[in-house]
């Protein structure tokens, strides 16, 4: 019994959180490692991207719910989600016109690009303070269990509960019908096998006749509903606040770069990594070890092996240790100069 | 026009927008945007020789900024009393543990043969390593945390005096400087031996990762920098205001001037803090002007549009980067211990990358990277409109909303949301310079 007491706390605690968590940095870096790939450079202006996106869901979600409009237990932001998607696109194609493809028929050097996005960075960032203000924005509705704690306990008999809440089982849900779609777009499509061909090798798919412009184009727009995704199911499962989406670039940044940036597959393993070593090293493990341990041997401390504070510090020493020992990142990802 | 006839006269009218700040906004703030707007000036000289001269793409700057503040607590505070006894050995024993095992785990990296042992034996010199620091570390700051928590809770600083009298040796803050820049450049031998060999994208994530890793050192580790709980009332190597306002001779003088004695001391102490400031950044200036213009800064150059050629010359691309990256992080630690020397407190929490990192590079690319004189212009410039878009996006929503109704919401908003114009505007700045006038102000000669 104790054993299923330790499994169950293990689940509620560390896996459940680390399985949704992960999904949304998961989603956020495919975004990241889709620019490195096809345009080339780290993408700054991604976090505030997410939130651009969120935001639009936001006031969206906002009227619907003003006009009565809802989705019963679902969030109400799901139904928002397509105009959101939109709205991001729009906004990512139109600093594409504007900003980035000046650079890219000069073939400026990827570090000016990095400059550049952080430029584009500091202006979504205004934008989005400036349309919804800086403060924590509430939009979640809808059921906010699929299991409670209670309910698991009276079910189980186990003196440890499980509470499942409805973002967390959404998250993982609408991850995998996300990742599906995009690696069907990716390998079965025409669209999808000239962005692999044009990623993978520039010069020889300008020779087979793949028009870059729309390489280019069809990325952002992916991107674009990538980190709307990304961004509203952080919101529903946290809160959403514009200083928060910005401080996500950092994970973000790890989880592409662990995986092996400009790798899909990388990608996704970097944010359960990311996302997993996060929550391991923060987690007070004494309920776990008190439930294995023999009688008398459980561990008086919390045994934490980091104060929670350090969250953000987790996922970079990761990352730079990966960077020392490879530098390519788990999978390989691009190693272009 | 000549080069220097266009540089004077943007200079003179960068001087004319802080002066008229003082006609028409007062003095005090005049002098204070010129105060921060010289220790701007210091940290974009510091990224410009890092970018400009050797193009490394550092994106901590936060982070060097803050250690220098950590370097003005260190020194300018007195000790806390019983603090050390309490616990400053052990924590001092476990640290030099710490070390001692990422040591050995390095050697052993290079001693052992690559494979499966190899991971296992590193491995477990880390875990073992971690709970022993851990171990050893915990308790003692837990003793030295409970010392007075309310007041101190941390080892405090090296300033002879005590609680009361720490005050008079406000000369000490002058020796922070200098130590917030070797406090950077350590941080920054250690980032620059792990990460200056990888591309330039991966430096940049890298140096993020970093900056944000010694800010939650800061905001955590109370023994060190009592954290979020703050160090406020450090001491100051000008005189203080109330200390001027009692002095008989300095409010016969201020009444001479035709000034009222509490506004002549504020403005006084401001300008005190300006001519040392200034005398920094001249220093700062004048070396590396030395530096651009030397057989180095010619190399570095070299290094920076060609590192193959360079390299095949015989040039040590990998130890010039890191002497730049390491004399530039110190630059930007100096400046920082000078910040939180103006400040006379310690925020952890106040550190933010879009105010110290992001706007320090918005500075140099402005100014004009690779040309000192532009990096000093640009780091003013900047400043000076980063404090007053506020004022100026006000202004201009209550043109925009003159018309509405009283009670429109859009008002409300509009005006409510001029604030946040700031970030936009650095924003709209730093990409139309990018895009128009991508060498800057004062272009690279």
């Amino acid at each position: 019994m104790d054993f299923l007491n330790a499994i169950v706390a293990l689940a509620n605690y560390v896996l459940i959180p680390g399985i949704a968590y992960g999904s949304q940095l998961a989603i956020g870096a495919l975004g990241v490692t889709l620019v490195y790939g096809i345009l080339r450079f780290s993408n700054f202006a991604h976090g505030d991207t997410m939130a651009f996106g969120t935001m639009v869901v936001i006031l969206i979600t906002w009227s619907m719910q003003s006009m009565g409009l809802n989705l019963g237990p679902l969030p109400t932001a799901l139904l928002a989600l397509p105009f959101g998607i939109l709205g991001c696109i729009l906004l990512v194609l139109l600093t594409d016109r504007m900003v980035y493809k000046f650079y890219r028929e000069q073939k400026a050097k990827p570090v000016i690009l990095v400059i550049v996005s952080m430029g584009v960075m500091f202006v979504m960032n205004g934008v989005v303070r400036f349309i919804i203000g800086p403060d924590d924005q509430a939009f979640r509705d809808g059921e906010r269990f699929l299991i409670s704690a209670r309910d698991f306990k009276a079910m189980t008999g186990l003196a440890e509960g499980l509470g499942i809440r409805t973002t967390q089982a959404l998250t993982v849900v609408t991850a995998v019908i996300v990742v599906a779609l995009l690696f069907w777009f990716l390998n079965k499509t025409r669209a999808g096998k000239s962005m692999r061909a044009y990623s993978d090798n520039e010069d020889l798919a300008l020779l087979s006749g793949i028009d870059p412009e729309r390489v280019v184009m069809i990325t952002w727009i992916i991107v674009a509903a990538l980190a709307t995704i990304a961004g509203i199911l952080y919101g529903l499962d946290k809160s959403f606040k514009p200083f928060t989406y910005f401080q996500l670039l950092l994970p973000i940044f790890a989880s592409a770069v662990v995986g092996g940036i400009g790798n899909p597959l990388g990608a996704i393993a970097g944010g359960f990594v990311i996302a997993f070593s996060e929550v391991i090293i923060t987690y007070a493990w004494k309920k776990v070890l008190g439930y294995l341990m023999p009688e008398g041997l459980e561990p008086s401390g919390l045994v934490q092996l980091m104060s929670t504070d350090y969250k953000f510090a987790v996922s970079f020493v990761i990352l730079l240790i990966v960077l020392l020992f490879k530098p390519t990142g788990l999978f390989k990802g691009q190693s272009t100069t | 026009m000549t080069d220097t006839g266009k540089n004077t006269l943007l200079f003179v009218g960068l001087f004319a927008l802080i002066i008229g700040s003082g006609f028409l906004q007062g003095w005090n703030n005049a002098l204070f945007i010129l105060n921060m707007g010289l220790i701007s000036a210091i940290m974009s000289l510091g990224v410009n020789l890092q970018w400009g001269f050797a193009g490394l793409f550092n994106v901590g700057v936060m982070g060097f900024v803050a250690l220098g503040g950590l370097a003005a607590v260190l020194v300018g505070m007195p000790a806390t009393p019983g603090a050390f006894s309490q616990g400053g050995p052990g924590v001092l024993m476990s640290l030099a543990l710490g070390a001692a095992t990422i040591a050995a785990a390095v050697w052993t990296y290079g001693r052992m043969a690559p494979g499966r042992m190899r991971t296992i034996v590193i491995a477990a010199i880390l875990i073992v390593g971690f709970f022993v620091f851990r171990g050893l570390l915990d308790p003692n700051v837990a003793r030295i945390e409970g010392v007075n928590p309310a007041l101190t809770g941390y080892l405090g600083g090296l300033n002879p005096g005590t609680d009361a009298t720490y005050r008079d040796n406000g000369w000490i803050m002058l020796f922070a400087w200098p130590v917030g820049g070797l406090f950077a450049a350590g941080a920054a031998w250690l980032i620059g031996k792990a990460a200056l060999g990888l591309r330039s994208d991966y430096l940049a994530i890298a140096t993020l990762g970093i900056a944000e890793i010694i800010i939650s050192v800061l905001k955590n580790e109370d023994w060190l920098s009592r954290g979020v709980k703050n160090v406020i009332g450090l001491p100051r190597p000008v005189p203080y205001e109330t200390d001027l306002q009692d002095s008989p001779a300095f409010v016969e003088r201020a009444a001479s001037l035709g000034l009222d004695s509490v506004e002549a001391s504020t403005l006084w102490v401001k300008i005190l803090y300006a001519l040392l400031f200034a005398s920094v950044l001249l220093i700062i200036f004048w070396m590396s002007q030395r530096a651009l213009n030397s057989p180095w800064g010619r190399m570095l150059r070299a290094i920076r549009d060609n590192e193959v050629a360079a390299e095949a010359m015989g040039k040590d691309v990998t130890k010039r980067h890191l002497q730049v990256f390491i004399i530039g992080s110190a630059i930007c630690g100096i400046a920082g211990a000078m910040m939180t020397t103006l400040d006379s407190q310690l925020t952890p929490g106040t550190y933010q990358p879009l105010r110290f990192t992001f706007l320090i590079w918005v500075m140099v690319i402005v100014g004009g990277s690779g040309n000192n004189l532009g990096a000093i212009l640009g780091g003013f410039l900047i400043w000076f409109l980063w404090v007053q878009v506020e004022p100026m996006g006000l202004f201009l929503m209550d043109i925009i909303t003159a018309g509405m109704a009283e009670d429109s919401a859009l008002k409300a908003h509009l005006i409510e949301s001029a604030a946040q114009m700031r970030l936009m505007t650095m924003g709209l700045i730093m990409i139309l310079v990018l895009r128009f006038s991508p060498r800057g102000l004062i272009p690279e000669k």
